[in-house]
């Protein structure tokens, strides 16, 4: 029996009222990659966050190599030969790639001599993981993939033993996480530990020879890899079986209700993101649209949701003008016509993270009734209603008066969609809206949208993951550089022939 | 080892909201008695000056209250603009130009009843504040101008605007100096003098008059309307995420406006109480830096009428007991106690989280020794 180079005994954390950890005990054995999964807001982060040292467990013990430590800040993890690379980057943009990696350790006032060791240390552990970095390039002039890359090369250089990877391919395209895996692997070879934290099913089976499972705060399962499969971990996730798959029956589409006509977009540069698109979506119809990334989508969605102007061109409800180049409708006017907006970006629009959950269940139809009467706020009306639609969403935990930043990305999304889909909107625009979500959560969030389908609401689906298009659209138009390229019922349709035309090769 | 475990979140809100000020606030003051100490005078009795000044006798105690009321404006005024997070640092001059308002309006409507005549002042001075903070706002919202620096300048502009009115235009040609003529008597706000004889005592002078009832229902207004109101909660969600305001259709140049406008109201209610109130005239320079003094007061109150209320009174008490030392102890001067005040916005805003981890980390094992026994 190999001992294990890292041990987690007994850890506890929590925040609040809220456990995120509860008596987690886990081994991770050497020169292996360790998965851990986990629905959003089981506590995996949390977990890691404590073995980097950046948060301190209110009870436990952790061992490395057998020897019990103490880590204070992520310092002492890197001392001790821990490593992490986070899900939103820690670099300096306008540093070169060596100027972010030795930020901390220069060693020198003037730079000279050990600037020059560093980077030859530093091509020398290129050239073995074949990182194919140039280390004067500038951090803003390199992709997300790259960008990756220099985080991981920083924690090697730093002597990383132990390298954890928290949800490491949410942003990268599909050659960049193919590239990422070859990195990783090699790592591996040379004898390098890897944890990786994911909520994506496919990746542990890809990539680990070990999994952990985590559910609500909870270890509920170490596996070998080989001995499980994708079922099986996604069953040990939610403690149920799901849905892989989207249970949507045909149904009569109605009339058309809402169109698009010769729309152009500009985005905040003045450059046209969006150029001349017609579409049309009828009622108890999705229409997907997909794409890469920075397609014009965001501007797209902007544009109809009364959020940005429109450029050229014209939008139509129910056949009436609502906007064109002159005049156009702001989001409150919108929604007063029925039109619903769930943005792509939670974070930055969807929500406010330092309010209470209960201020944005309410947010944007704040100054309705019951809500608010003349100017103000019915607090117990807001109260009661936030509970029971948190709990009709399943939003967790059920506390209407918690800081919204204190809930997992799923929940906070949940509490998007219950707001917008609480007013049977007639037309729903929405964007990513399964991005960072866990399994249970997406099935419940797929489900939701094909209920609104059925009940004849016109919904406009934007989307960069394929699977998400592919099940939940009635049919799937392609963007690329701003223009409609394809255009598909969805029967028949595979991956592949979309991915050509996501490419702009078809 | 017990499994039961007690985190910083479980820390009663007393630490954290009265204790940490409370021990900040104790250090600054240790800091003061040590540069009294060494000015040569004695630091324990400079601090029963201050207690006797400010609480021991009657009319001492209402210069503090009258102090706590123009704080109060200003304090409130910094306060609703942070809500938006707009720094209004032009307290001073919207202070300066309500007090305009207040003699305008009382001056020229003096013919009609009095209370309505204090009403339609009191509304006066709120406009005339708000007018002069809407010119910062609307460059603000409308060309990105940053306040901090517009309202800075408009102080100044506020002072010389005024000095030209008082010396060309309003100036009372009685005499040389720079003020007006005096409001007739009959619309003086009642003082606490005339009050003082109903209640048995006699005191010679005071200034606290009706204003400060007027402070204290401007206290529960503020927290009605940012925390009760739809306005508030929209001038909020500028504030945290202006995106995200937009998306739900809330409109930022708008918000930013009505905050900067109601914040410069507020400080223009100080020209209530210095002119309605006390000088019944306006002099040259009448804000005389409560606008400042203001916005130290709002962050020590942490932005909160119940906060702001208890920090007024502080910086009322300092007013009231420092005029009280420096007129004991010769080797005081008045400056001795903006040092003093510039040491409490430091420890209480600057170093605010110097001792918080300690604190809060003993009660944290307290509590855990308590919860495992």
């Amino acid at each position: 029996m190999v001992s294990p180079i890292l041990e987690l005994t007994n850890i506890n954390k929590s925040f609040g009222h809220v456990q995120a950890n509860k008596n987690i005990n886990l081994k991770i054995n050497k020169g292996t990659i360790h998965g851990i999964i986990g629905e959003n807001g089981a506590g995996k982060s949390t977990l890691m966050s404590i073995v980097f040292g950046l948060y301190q467990a209110n009870s436990g013990s952790i061992k490395i190599n057998g020897k019990e430590i103490n880590l204070r800040s992520p310092r002492d993890s890197i001392v001790n030969g821990i490593g992490m690379v986070h899900q939103h980057f820690m670099l300096v943009e306008n540093f070169t790639v060596l100027e972010n990696i030795i930020l901390g350790f220069e060693g020198e006032t003037v730079f000279g001599e050990k600037l020059a060791n560093a980077k030859k240390d530093l091509e020398e552990l290129c050239k073995t993981y074949n990182f194919n970095i140039d280390l004067d390039a500038t951090i803003a002039d390199l992709s997300v993939g790259f960008r990756q890359r220099v985080e991981i090369l920083k924690s090697l250089y730093r002597g990383a033993e132990i390298l954890i990877l928290d949800e490491p391919t949410g942003v990268l395209t599909p050659q960049e996480v193919d590239e990422l895996f070859k990195i990783l692997r090699s790592l591996k070879e040379e004898g390098k530990t890897i944890v990786l934290i994911t909520h994506k099913l496919i990746e542990i089976m890809d990539l680990t020879s070990e999994v952990s499972v985590m559910r609500q705060g909870e270890m509920v399962g170490h596996t070998k890899t080989q001995d499980t499969n994708k079922e099986q971990l996604a069953e040990m996730m939610v403690g149920r079986s799901v849905l892989l798959r989207v249970d949507k029956k045909e149904i009569k589409k109605g009339e058309v209700i809402f169109k698009v006509n010769n729309l152009s977009v500009k985005d905040d540069l003045d450059v046209i993101r969006v150029k001349n698109i017609n579409l049309e979506i009828r009622s108890g119809e999705i229409l997907g649209i997909a794409g890469v990334t920075g397609n014009g989508q965001t501007e797209l969605l902007e544009a109809l949701s009364g959020i940005r102007k429109v450029e050229s061109g014209n939008i139509q409800l129910f056949g009436e003008k609502i906007s064109d180049q002159d005049n156009f409708l702001n989001p409150r006017m919108l929604k007063e016509k029925g039109l619903a907006h769930v943005p792509e970006d939670r974070q930055r629009m969807g929500l406010i993270s330092d309010f209470k959950a209960h201020e944005n269940l309410i947010f944007g139809y704040h100054d309705q009734e019951p809500f608010s009467k003349s100017a103000v706020l019915n607090n117990k009306e807001i109260t009661e209603y936030s509970s029971k639609i948190m709990q009709e969403y399943d939003v967790r935990p059920n506390s209407p008066n918690l800081i919204t930043s204190n809930f997992s990305g799923g929940n906070q999304q949940k509490i998007i969609l219950s707001r917008e889909l609480n007013e049977n909107p007639k037309v729903l625009l929405v964007g990513q809206p399964t991005r960072g979500v866990d399994i249970g959560a997406i099935e419940f969030i797929h489900q939701r949208l094909i209920d609104m389908r059925d009940r004849g609401a016109a919904i406009l689906l934007a989307s960069v993951e394929l699977d998400e298009i592919l099940s939940l659209s009635d049919r799937i138009i392609v963007m690329f550089d701003g223009k409609i390229v394809g255009e598909k019922e969805n029967k028949n349709v595979t991956d592949r022939e979309l991915g050509l035309l996501m490419a702009g090769v078809a | 080892m017990s499994n039961i475990v007690v985190d910083k979140s479980k820390v009663p809100w007393w630490v954290s909201n009265v204790i940490v000020p409370l021990v900040n606030l104790t250090l600054a003051l240790l800091v003061s008695g040590l540069f009294i100490f060494i000015a040569g005078e004695n630091p324990i009795e400079a601090v029963k000056l201050i207690i006797f000044g400010s609480f021991g006798y009657i009319q001492g105690f209402a210069y503090t209250l009258y102090y706590t009321t123009n704080f109060i404006f200003t304090g409130l005024a910094f306060a609703v603009a942070f809500h938006c997070r707009l720094f209004n640092i032009g307290g001073e001059g919207q202070a300066y130009i309500g007090g305009l308002g207040v003699f305008l309006v009382a001056i020229n409507l003096s013919f009609l009843p009095i209370p309505i005549v204090w009403l339609l002042s009191i509304c006066g001075a709120f406009l005339f504040g708000a007018a002069w903070a809407y010119i910062p706002a609307y460059l603000q919202s409308k060309r990105g101008s940053h306040v901090v620096i517009t309202t800075i300048m408009f102080n100044f502009i506020a002072s010389s605007l005024m000095i030209f009115l008082l010396v060309d235009v309003i100036r009372d040609t009685n005499q040389m100096a720079p003020h007006t003529v005096k409001l007739p008597e009959a619309i003086w706000l009642p003082s606490f003098e005339a009050f003082s004889g109903i209640l048995g005592i006699k005191i010679r002078y005071s200034p606290l008059n009706l204003t400060f009832l007027l402070a204290i229902a401007s206290l529960f207004f503020v927290w009605f309307l940012v925390w009760k109101t739809k306005w508030g909660y929209e001038m909020r969600a500028v504030g945290h995420n202006t995106q995200a305001a937009i998306y739900a259709g809330i409109s930022p140049h708008k918000n930013i406006i009505i905050a900067m406008c109601i914040s410069g109201g507020l400080a223009g209610l100080l020209g209530v109480n210095e002119i309605l109130g006390v000088s019944h005239k306006i002099q040259a320079g009448f804000p005389a830096g409560y606008g400042f003094t203001g916005i130290a007061v709002a962050l020590m109150g942490r932005n909160h009428p119940i906060g702001i209320l208890p920090a007024a009174f502080l910086f009322g008490i300092l007013y009231q007991g420092g005029s009280e030392v420096t007129f004991e102890m010769p080797n005081i001067t008045r400056y001795m106690f903006v040092a003093v005040q510039g040491l409490i916005i430091l420890f209480s805003g600057a170093l605010e989280n110097l001792f918080r981890p300690q604190i809060e980390s003993f009660f944290v094992r307290r509590l855990n020794k308590e919860v495992n026994a």
